[in-house]
């Protein structure tokens, strides 16, 4: 190998800087969340305690937070399954060329970079003329949609630009129908990246504001929460909040990614037999 | 297939366009919107200075984030692609960046509030290295504090895209311009930042979109302080006022556009993905 020349090491140095600025004040609040009861925002720490996280337990502390992060979680959970479904049904379809697909993919880069607010606006008015009740499962969850959606199926655009067509051939020449070439040889192929689409469909849900500020109605989400405790919360509990869900954000994350190991393993040990025949 | 997906996109993502675009036009009292068809939003928007310099404000936060994040974004992916030699580290390394993505960008914001706030980390770092001998007050909550907030969030969107070209620039290419005697600046400039031009496109849309459209950051990092469009329709939004928060969002929606619209020519989404 040749030798690193000098640029290696100042990017190198620029990398890490770089790490830090992103990692560095999460890593902070994390640990000031265990201030001492008499501690402030800031350091210096003022002993060390779990009083703050203890604080959380406590329903007049904080208000509601377990009842948002549930609802947070459900809808995750509502959001990412759709988002997988919806992603690869409509990756499928733009394969070939259909009626309004070129007005449907302008729609879906339209809804990327529309800025969120609107959304929320929009159908927070439409709910509210038509004499609707905005709930975080309706209209909250179709909001979150038009963020998670564009996402999955760009991924589902890139999956299928690298897709061999030749697999399906193969197994409609031995006989397959359309469900079976799907079930059995489209989807194992695409697995690993669908594991992909739901990360980003469970995550960007669970993390989403301002597409929900107006179309969750009165039972807030998790982030929603949080953000109202900024403007009447000054005490390390508010840290302690945010240390706990970006711990099971990352926890999730970490989950997400060990699927995506095992299944992308999984695909390399049963994929191809190529060889391994009788000579 | 495409039928659900279209189905979601024309009930949460036009019809509320539509809804905004009519709403605009309504009238308001104090305690409820009445349908209409009256240009007043927008002759109060267009002839208000304020709306002037909130627009050029959001300019601003956009250009400064830009610049910002397309520095730091392209030295990052460069350093992935181009130095990191084994596929495995590459793909650490990557992840290790687009983490935080996946996280709360609210918590994120929140924890800038340790290092700037008046007895945080900077400033007591600073007063201890004997810099300045007074708090610096412009840390948190301030214009400052939301370019910071900015670039932190958003510089994962300029790595993603940027990285993902330059993994597919063929190293053959790199070789022979080295070959043929081009030192490394040449190569960067002549090879390297042309074949990266599409990456870099699709990473200026996300955060010139993003920025633009943000009220949340604006509205926590200034302290209240600064407004940009955004802030101008949550503000009206809190105020009950839909119409005019309507006829602002419509012509920041077409600002938006239209920003989009011109970069779009530079680049084909489709084919880089």
């Amino acid at each position: 190998m040749e030798p690193r020349p000098r640029s290696f090491y100042v990017l190198s140095a620029f990398f890490a800087l770089f790490l830090l600025f992103l990692y560095g004040p999460t890593i902070t609040i994390a640990i000031l969340s265990f201030q001492g009861p008499g501690g402030g925002l800031t350091f210096p720490m003022r002993g060390t305690s779990l009083h703050w996280f203890r604080d959380l337990f406590e329903q007049q502390a904080v208000g509601d937070i377990w009842g948002s992060f549930r609802r947070s979680f459900a809808l995750g959970l509502m959001v990412m399954v759709t988002t997988v479904i919806l992603s690869v049904m409509g990756g499928l379809a733009f394969r070939k060329r259909f009626k309004g697909s070129s007005i449907l993919f302008y729609l879906i880069i339209t809804s990327l970079v529309i800025p969120s607010i609107l959304i929320s606006l929009g159908v927070g008015l439409i709910f509210s003329q038509s004499g609707l009740n905005v709930h975080w499962s309706t209209s909250g969850f179709g909001s979150q949609l038009t963020w998670t959606l564009p996402f999955g199926l760009l991924i589902m655009f890139a999956v299928f630009n690298r897709f061999d067509k030749s697999y399906e051939e193969a197994a409609r020449d031995l006989g397959a129908t359309s469900w079976q070439t799907l079930r059995h040889v489209v989807l194992p192929i695409i697995g690993p990246s669908l594991i992909g689409v739901a990360l980003f469909g469970f995550t960007l849900s669970y993390d989403e504001f301002a597409r929900t500020l107006l179309t969750s109605g009165s039972y807030n989400t998790l982030p929603l929460e949080i953000f109202g405790m900024t403007t009447n919360v000054t005490t390390p509990v508010l840290y302690a909040l945010g240390t706990l869900t970006t711990v099971f954000s990352l926890l999730m994350i970490g989950l997400f990614l060990c699927l995506a190991l095992w299944s992308t393993r999984r695909k390399a040990r049963a994929g191809s037999d190529a060889g391994k025949g009788m000579v | 297939m495409a039928l659900p997906i279209m189905a979601v996109l024309v009930f949460f993502l036009v019809l509320p366009i539509v809804m905004i675009v009519t709403v605009s036009f309504w009238q308001a009292t104090e305690f409820s919107i009445i349908p209409a068809f009256d240009l007043e939003n927008y002759e109060f928007l267009f002839g208000s200075n304020v709306t002037y310099r909130v627009f050029f404000n959001t300019f601003k936060y956009a250009f400064i984030t830009w610049v910002f994040t397309l520095g730091i974004g392209f030295t990052v992916a460069y350093f992935l692609a181009f130095h990191i030699r084994s596929l495995t580290w590459q793909i650490v390394l990557f992840l290790l960046c687009t983490i935080p993505f996946w996280t709360s960008n609210i918590i994120r914001m929140i924890s800038w509030i340790p290092f700037l706030g008046r007895n945080g980390i900077a400033n007591s770092t600073l007063i201890s290295w004997g810099v300045i001998d007074e708090p610096l007050d412009w840390l948190l909550f301030s214009d400052f504090a939301v370019i910071l907030a900015f670039v932190h969030l958003y510089t994962l969107f300029m790595v993603v895209p940027i990285f993902n070209t330059m993994m597919r620039i063929d190293k053959s290419l790199i070789e022979a311009a080295r070959d043929a005697g081009a030192s490394g600046a040449q190569i960067l400039w002549n090879v390297i930042i042309p074949l990266t031009k599409p990456g870099i496109m699709i990473g200026t849309i996300f955060v010139v979109t993003l920025v633009m459209g943000d009220f949340i950051t604006v509205r926590f990092m200034s302290g209240s302080q600064s407004a940009n469009v955004g802030r101008l329709i949550s503000n009206d939004i809190a105020l009950l006022a839909y119409p005019s928060a309507s006829a602002t969002a419509v012509v920041l929606l077409l600002t938006v556009l239209i920003v989009i619209g011109i970069m779009l020519r530079f680049v084909d989404i489709r084919k880089e993905l």
